[in-house]
């Protein structure tokens, strides 16, 4: 069957995001790439380092998948603009994932920094695919600025504590006109299959790969878990009933 | 971008209101240092069991009943590292600019009286130096000097820092503490973090090692790293010298709660903190209660475990053997390579060192041994100063 996930014109045979940190070494990272099949890898700016012996680009193959470099660290609009428009200096594709998280720990994306920030670059021409807690209003406003995704959060970043937000990102999944990415939190195979049967267009995961005993075993079985999640969307789950259907009707005597 | 606006300028005594080091000064401590040496393995299983644990469970987890648990904390501060921070550690090195100092440290081998050879580098030594550091991998420096406000100025300090900010992604400053106006000139300069060691959180053991000099003024140093992160300091780095207080479950739980104080009052800023073990310097000081291998696997179990997002630096001060197997209990930096007189990659030996390193190792050797061990040594993890005209060796 043919479905392909579709971003500002650009398809993508698969529906599982990579990101790139905490892993063991450039060579795991690589086996994970290609064995999680993902076309998209998102890579932090301020780990590229092209002048180095060994950098972290060295594990991504750009012939096979898009590199979409990230503003990690980026405290305001004005940081991940400037890191944005650097990144395009330097290069790298015009697609950015967009993060602000001013606060270390939790690593919480900022929204109202966020909206600013991706007017400003959507409107420079960069395609914008921003990291956003999972806020139905937020979603649609930077749908209206020009982004060509949402990516709401499903828990914290690295937390592995699956969709916490599912309510919410059920109302953001019912309202875009633009692919759901559900990025953060999901840290098993059954958590990315969950998102996928929510009907999310594509599920990005890195602590739980990054940091399984065998990346690339991991990165398989989130291989297939997205695409399970997606063939049972597609196929149409039955709907969870809240009472009993009873096989005998209750007013049957009516007849 | 703003930050809090807060006066945090000198005064003679006390720190100002509305800043870390004063809330750290509010905080109680008393129950967790008495936890310290009295937990029963009811407090330490309850400490251990926490999802969030408070200072008071720092205590128990350092406590002598907590010893016997040591593997048990080992693995969960491992896997707490694991899923916080990945299988990576940072690179660093130190960079020691000037090795002369006014003031009089009992411990400190750069200690004004101590016959030693004293060298300044001139900001072009300090681009020759880095780049030496650059050659070997490093992208993230740390600037290093003595006490000396006229050899080592403010303006001395901007000027080698911008020398750099072309070349190297991430420098920070470890030097004698400023004012915000200075903090700030340097922050514009490209300078994106601050250590700051406290030595010792006891204050009468502070005034006893402190002798002469501006580092005598404990408040004002204890509130430098409020001035910095005012300033617009990306990062916050935090440190205790075990050994200077015979105490030290006591010291180190003052640490952390300095650094739990830094979290919430800065609340953009990366803290970290280190706990280095005194090492063999000029001057000769003993500690009267030096910090076994057992303990101070303990402290780093017990810091990860109490403080799960904060960053800890393991220095060269710790030998191969030990930081090659203690890394995974929560480091997330070392030095590696490090020289600790002013010129010494490039010219070692033409001055003293601060004090004598124990893992030799070349940056390359510590890498291929964290590689050996399934981790990533990670060379460059930056965006840089908080400024807003980007330096160019983000992203060569």
């Amino acid at each position: 069957m043919h479905d392909p996930l579709v971003i500002a014109g650009r398809e993508f045979g698969s529906r599982l995001f990579l990101g790139t940190g905490k892993f063991p070494s450039n060579a795991s990272l690589e086996a994970a790439i290609v064995a999680s099949g993902t076309e998209m890898v998102t890579v932090a700016l301020r780990r590229i380092d092209t002048t180095a012996d060994e950098d972290i680009l060295d594990a991504v193959d750009a012939e096979r998948v898009l590199l979409l470099t990230n503003t990690s660290g980026a405290d305001d609009a004005e940081e991940a603009i400037r890191l944005a428009r650097l990144a395009r200096s330097g290069g790298y594709p015009t697609w950015i994932k967009l993060e602000i998280t001013p606060e270390p720990r939790y690593l919480l994306p900022d929204g109202v920094e966020t909206l600013k920030a991706a007017e400003v670059l959507c409107r420079e021409g960069f395609t914008v695919l921003p990291y956003v807690n999972a806020d139905p209003v937020l979603c649609k406003r930077l749908e209206e600025v020009g982004c060509a995704t949402v990516m709401p959060l499903g828990s914290w970043i690295g937390s592995n504590q699956g969709l916490r937000t599912k309510a919410a990102l059920e109302i953001i999944i019912e309202q875009s006109l633009v692919p759901v990415v559900v990025d953060a939190g999901i840290g098993a195979p059954s958590q990315a299959a969950e998102a996928m049967e929510m009907g999310a267009g594509a599920v990005l995961v890195n602590t739980a790969i990054g940091t399984a005993g065998d990346p690339a075993a991991m990165a398989d079985a989130f291989r297939m878990a997205t695409i399970a999640g997606r063939q049972a969307y597609l196929a149409g789950l039955p709907g969870v009933g809240r009472a009993a259907a009873a096989s005998s009707p209750l007013t049957g005597f009516l007849n | 971008m703003t930050l809090t606006p807060v006066a945090l300028e000198s005064r003679p005594d006390g720190v100002p209101e509305n800043t870390a080091a004063a809330d750290f000064l509010a905080t109680d401590l008393s129950a967790a240092r008495a936890l310290s040496t009295t937990a029963t393995d009811a407090d330490v299983d309850r400490a251990l069991r926490a999802s969030r644990r408070s200072v008071a469970d720092l205590g128990a987890l350092l406590s002598p009943a907590a010893a016997p648990r040591l593997e048990e904390m080992a693995r969960l501060a491992h896997a707490a590292s694991v899923r916080r921070f990945g299988r990576v550690v940072r690179l660093f090195a130190p960079l020691y600019l000037s090795n002369e100092c006014v003031s009089t440290c009992t411990y400190c081998g750069f200690s004004a009286g101590n016959e030693i050879a004293r060298r300044t580098l001139s900001p072009a030594e300090v681009v020759a130096e880095a780049r030496t550091l650059t050659d070997r991998g490093f992208r993230h420096l740390l600037l290093v000097a003595g006490e000396h406000a006229r050899i080592i100025s403010k303006d001395y300090l901007v000027e080698c820092v911008a020398a750099l900010a072309a070349t190297v992604p991430s420098v920070s400053l470890e030097t004698q503490v400023w004012d915000t106006a200075t903090y700030r000139r340097l922050v514009q300069a490209g300078c994106e973090g601050l250590v700051v060691y406290q030595e010792v959180y006891d204050r009468d053991t502070y005034a006893a090692v402190h002798l002469k000099g501006k580092k005598r003024n404990y408040d004002w140093r204890l509130a430098a790293p409020d001035r910095a992160a005012e300033a617009g300091m990306r990062s916050l780095a935090l440190g205790a010298l075990l050994g200077l207080d015979p105490d030290w479950r006591s010291d180190v739980i003052a640490l952390a709660a300095h650094a739990s104080a830094l979290l919430r009052r800065w609340w953009r800023c990366e803290v970290a903190v280190s706990l280095p073990r005194m090492r063999p310097a000029a001057g000769d000081f003993e500690p009267e209660r030096p910090v076994t291998d057992r303990e101070y696997v303990q402290i780093l179990c017990a810091l990860r475990l109490a403080l799960p997002d904060v960053g800890i630096t393991l220095s060269t001060r710790e030998s191969p053997a030990f930081r090659d197997a203690a890394f995974k209990l929560g480091v997330t930096q070392m030095s590696a390579g490090s020289h600790t007189e002013p010129g010494g990659y490039a010219d070692p030996g033409a001055a003293e060192p601060q004090f004598e390193v124990s893992d030799t190792r070349s940056p390359a050797e510590v890498a291929a041994a964290l590689r050996a061990a399934g981790y990533e040594p990670v060379w460059k993890d930056t965006i840089g100063a908080r400024v807003s005209d980007a330096k160019t060796a983000l992203l060569p």
